[in-house]
């Protein structure tokens, strides 16, 4: 017990004294949250888009009254003719275009029949889509203000409903992929790099000639990791729900504990990466291409799993933060309980046993 | 040779990786407090061997104990009466002195009260009290070497390794390094030293030379001259390594 408490305090001076590791370790989920959570949105806001009116009536005063209003548009130009949209466009003032033709209030109450032109910059389609659904979402409600009682007899009206995050917020992808990729690079890279930085030092090998067993050295190590990575799992949670208003609508004990399964899942592959190298160069690249590249890519947190070919998507169940993400989503995003998440923190689980068995098993045979 | 007491015995050591033999049954013995110097080209298999006796390798063959203790099934005994000395000196840059003798003590199971009192001892005979709280990191290499092999012997052991030791150290630094191995001689702690310096191998009581996995000389520097005709250790050396087939 003595030399246990030796040990941790030895990797707490380790950590602590180590100014420019301790800011990333701390500053980095403030950082990503930061970074997520407001710069690097799917949401178009304040997109600047130009009009041409060739009706100036009543209704398309109106509507551009509308867009004007809405946080996604700020109107830009007026323009008179074509060529200046044109213009406009190859000088990349505006994202979108309105063109009213002439008589517009006339056709659409006259005629029942009005149309309005949206033109985009779909040199990035992405975005353009995105403009464009929000104009015709304005559009179609002012549709309906207008038509309001007079329903039409052959209409289909979809109803919408956007479940979980109405306002289609990318925040609620956001902080779950956070939360995998930190827990991920603290715990497993840092522990790899800690213990090849021993490797390295000669120190381990001076740890495995004393009478200290070894597992003590390894788990030691890992300890001060898991405590630093739970610090970050509640500076993350604190954020989402103050500064970016993604609530937790689960069990939060369920979600701890969940993060506490994927940390010793993170801590395992950290042990396992350290068993195959002897550089902290190599655990550094290694943890990065292992883990953080993947877990980008397939963890379903910026690109769908579901439009990635078979292969792709067959190789994203051995990625650990996939089934992470699943979890964080369905609990804090959904509410749901531990039974949904079963399957997923079984995977964790058994991929955690798997990798300190290997990790083991390497580490045996190195002193064979 | 006279009636002394064995701390180290190999008999036919083997250790095979594969069809690679790197330890070609060596024999020989190591008495209580002699500086045994333990030489061979890179390759020949010494730290192979060493590894063995520090109890963190599996001979293939053979039989060796150490300071009493069986290499194959009783390695916890052995790690517990030896000290090491790796060629990195081995000490942790981040903490102080204080700190790494304080957490190297209590790894061999040193309570508090008596690592506190071979500190003080330790500091003195160093004349390190003044940096005592300094890290380590802001030491010069002698001096961490010094301190290293102060903390490898900090717990009393029967013998000490050492594996090149004074790799990139100066010639006056080193000669200090050696005062201090025959101080710890003289207390009866058996030193097995590997080195690469000729100069320290004149240094040990007696000395062997790996080739090629096996030991093609052991006695004392004095002897082995004379049977090699040569006038220093250095042309022994190389009058033995030129037989060497393999390299690195």
């Amino acid at each position: 017990m003595k030399l246990f408490l030796a040990f941790i305090t030895k990797e707490f001076k380790h950590i602590l004294r180590d100014t420019r590791t301790l800011i990333i370790l701390f500053g980095m989920p403030i950082v990503q949250i930061i970074l997520f959570g407001f710069a690097l949105t799917n949401e178009v806001k304040d997109s600047r888009i130009g009009i041409l009116d060739y009706s100036k009536d009543e209704a398309s005063q109106h509507i551009i009254h509308e867009l004007d209003a809405s946080r996604y548009f700020d109107i830009e130009a007026n323009f008179s003719n074509p060529q200046q949209i044109d213009q406009a466009f190859k000088e990349g003032k505006i994202r979108l275009a309105v063109v009213f033709p002439a008589n517009f209030r006339h056709s659409l109450f006259q005629q029942n029949t009005a149309s309005i032109q949206l033109i985009a910059d779909a040199s990035d389609p992405n975005t353009a889509t995105t403009v464009v659904n929000y104009a015709s979402s304005i559009l179609k409600s002012y549709q309906d203000e207008v038509l309001g009682e007079q329903t039409l007899p052959y209409t289909i009206q979809p109803e919408i409903r956007m479940l979980y995050n109405p306002q289609l917020k990318g925040a609620y992808n956001f902080v779950p992929g956070v939360m995998a990729m930190i827990l991920l690079l603290i715990s497993a890279m840092m522990t790899s790099i800690a213990i090849v930085r021993e490797k390295e030092l000669g120190t381990m090998e001076v740890l495995l000639v004393s009478p200290v067993p070894p597992i003590l050295v390894i788990v030691t190590k890992a300890i001060p990791y898991v405590l630093l990575s739970f610090i970050n799992v509640s500076t993350i949670l604190i954020l989402s729900v103050n500064l970016l208003d993604v609530p937790i609508q689960g069990s939060l004990l369920l979600l701890l504990g969940e993060s506490m399964l994927f940390i010793f899942a993170a801590l395992a592959l950290g042990l396992f990466i350290s068993t195959i190298t002897n550089s902290q160069q190599v655990a550094m690249l290694a943890s990065l291409m292992v883990l953080l590249l993947p877990t980008l890519i397939f963890s379903g947190f910026m690109f769908p799993i579901e439009n990635m070919p078979k292969p792709m998507q067959f190789i994203s169940n051995l990625i650990p933060s996939k089934w992470y993400f699943f979890i964080v989503r369905d609990v804090m995003i959904k509410g749901l309980g531990f039974k949904c998440v079963l399957k997923e923190s079984l995977i964790l689980v058994a991929m955690t046993i798997g990798f300190v068995l290997i990790a083991l098993k390497n580490y045996k045979t190195r002193l064979e | 040779m006279e009636n002394k007491e064995i701390v180290i015995q190999a008999q036919g050591l083997t250790k095979r990786f594969g069809d690679f033999i790197a330890t070609n049954a060596i024999t020989f013995e190591v008495y209580k407090g002699e500086i045994f110097g333990f030489l061979g080209a890179n390759g020949a298999g010494k730290t192979t061997a060493m590894k063995i006796l520090i109890g963190i390798s599996k001979p293939s063959g053979g039989e060796a104990k150490v300071a009493g203790f069986d290499v194959y099934s009783e390695t916890e005994d052995i790690k517990k009466n030896i000290g090491y000395m790796s060629q990195k000196f081995s000490l942790y840059e981040d903490l102080t002195i204080r700190e790494n003798i304080r957490f190297f003590g209590g790894i061999y199971g040193l309570d508090r009260k008596t690592i506190k009192e071979k500190t003080d001892v330790l500091l003195k005979t160093l004349g390190f009290e003044a940096e005592a709280d300094k890290l380590v990191s802001s030491l010069p290499l002698g001096w961490r070497q010094k301190l290293s092999f102060s903390i490898a012997i900090l717990h009393n052991p029967k013998i000490v390794f050492l594996d090149e030791p004074t790799g990139g150290v100066d010639p006056v630094t080193r000669r200090q390094f050696w005062d201090l191995i025959y101080e710890a001689s003289n207390r009866g702690v058996t030193i097995f030293v590997t080195t690469h310096y000729m100069d320290e191998a004149e240094y040990c009581n007696r000395v062997s030379i790996m080739v090629d996995g096996k030991i093609e000389a052991l006695d004392t520097p004095q002897n082995l001259k004379k049977q090699f005709h040569a006038d220093s250790m250095d042309e022994v050396f190389h009058q033995l390594a030129r037989k060497a087939k393999r390299s690195e």
